[in-house]
């Protein structure tokens, strides 16, 4: 399979078709990312304490 | 398809979330036990809210936190050795995998040819994004530092990382000049506005803190390399490859 055909594949969907996967993956990263480094609830804080500190997410 | 990208986002983030875990055991996570050191004395000299915590021996908030922690109150928290170090590997696991899922969702925003080696370069484009640009106004801070209100500081965070990750797209992705004429802007406009202001003189030494401020920032290049390189090579396996071969 060349890369062209690769490229193409992908690039022949169309936005709309390509919009929902990609909502869906920013939204549960989006998610993610609000749980394990900006909640506020002290249980959540203090499990992901070091990894907070650690990948400099503003803390406490 | 969303299986596929879930199946390379997965994949990839835990990966890069385990293998970050083991370089911060050596690297930041000493300085941050260090620092809670000072941290808890500090902490019993100044003007603050105490609270009994079995991981620091105390930790403090700032006067004007803001938030209302009531003396004496106790939360769960890891106990230190094995089971704070599962915790920490936990969350960086969880974080390994938001960041993969922002990225997957990139390429296939994109939606281009992708591998190992193309998927570096994206992965230096999140350091810039999540570490760099956050990072020149709210340098990475160990524990005891002082700081602004933590909701400001989380506001200008995001700002800073979705205005330069749309700014490098501009710069970068587009062809026409204005647009990315718009994407240095937007690189520089969380700067322009800049970060919550922060006082000085916490207890930490400024040694100590400084020397948090490389490890953070280079253990956050080695995660991005590595999450680069992780997230291309799937997502090519489990999305591309896939795809064309029916």
């Amino acid at each position: 399979m060349s890369d062209q055909v690769l490229k193409a594949s992908i690039a022949a969907q169309s936005i709309a078709q390509r919009a929902i996967p990609v909502t869906i993956l920013a939204m549960l990263g989006v998610f993610l990312l609000y749980g394990v480094g900006f909640a506020q609830p002290d249980v959540l804080h203090n499990a992901a304490h070091d990894g907070r500190h650690s990948f400099a997410f503003p803390c406490h | 398809m969303i299986g596929r990208l879930l199946t390379a986002a997965l994949l990839s983030g835990v990966l890069a979330g385990v293998l970050i875990s083991v370089v911060h055991e050596f690297t930041t996570t000493p300085i941050i036990l260090q620092a809670e050191q000072y941290e808890a004395r500090g902490a019993s000299d100044q003007a603050v809210l105490m609270r009994s915590d079995e991981i620091s021996g105390g930790r403090f908030y700032l006067a004007h936190d803001g938030e209302d922690h009531a003396e004496g109150e106790e939360t769960w928290a890891p106990e230190n050795g094995l089971e704070r170090t599962f915790f920490t590997t936990l969350s960086n696991v969880i974080t390994g995998v938001a960041y993969a899922a922002l990225l997957v969702a990139a390429f296939y925003m994109r939606g281009q040819k992708m591998d190992g080696r193309t998927g570096v370069l994206w992965g230096v484009a999140g350091f810039v994004v999540f570490a760099l640009a956050p990072g020149m106004g709210l340098p990475p801070e160990v524990p005891g530092a002082m700081a602004a209100e933590v909701s400001a500081r989380q506001t200008w965070w995001i700002f800073a990382a979705a205005s330069t990750a749309a700014g490098l797209w501009l710069l970068f992705l587009t062809r026409h000049a204005v647009f990315n004429a718009v994407g240095v802007l937007l690189i520089a406009l969380p700067h322009l506005v800049g970060a919550p202001f922060a006082p000085l003189g916490g207890n930490v030494p400024p040694e100590l803190s400084a020397h948090f401020v490389a490890a953070s920032l280079a253990t956050a290049l080695v995660f991005w390399a590595m999450l680069g390189w992780l997230a291309g090579a799937s997502y090519e396996r489990f999305v591309l490859r896939t795809e064309t071969d029916g």
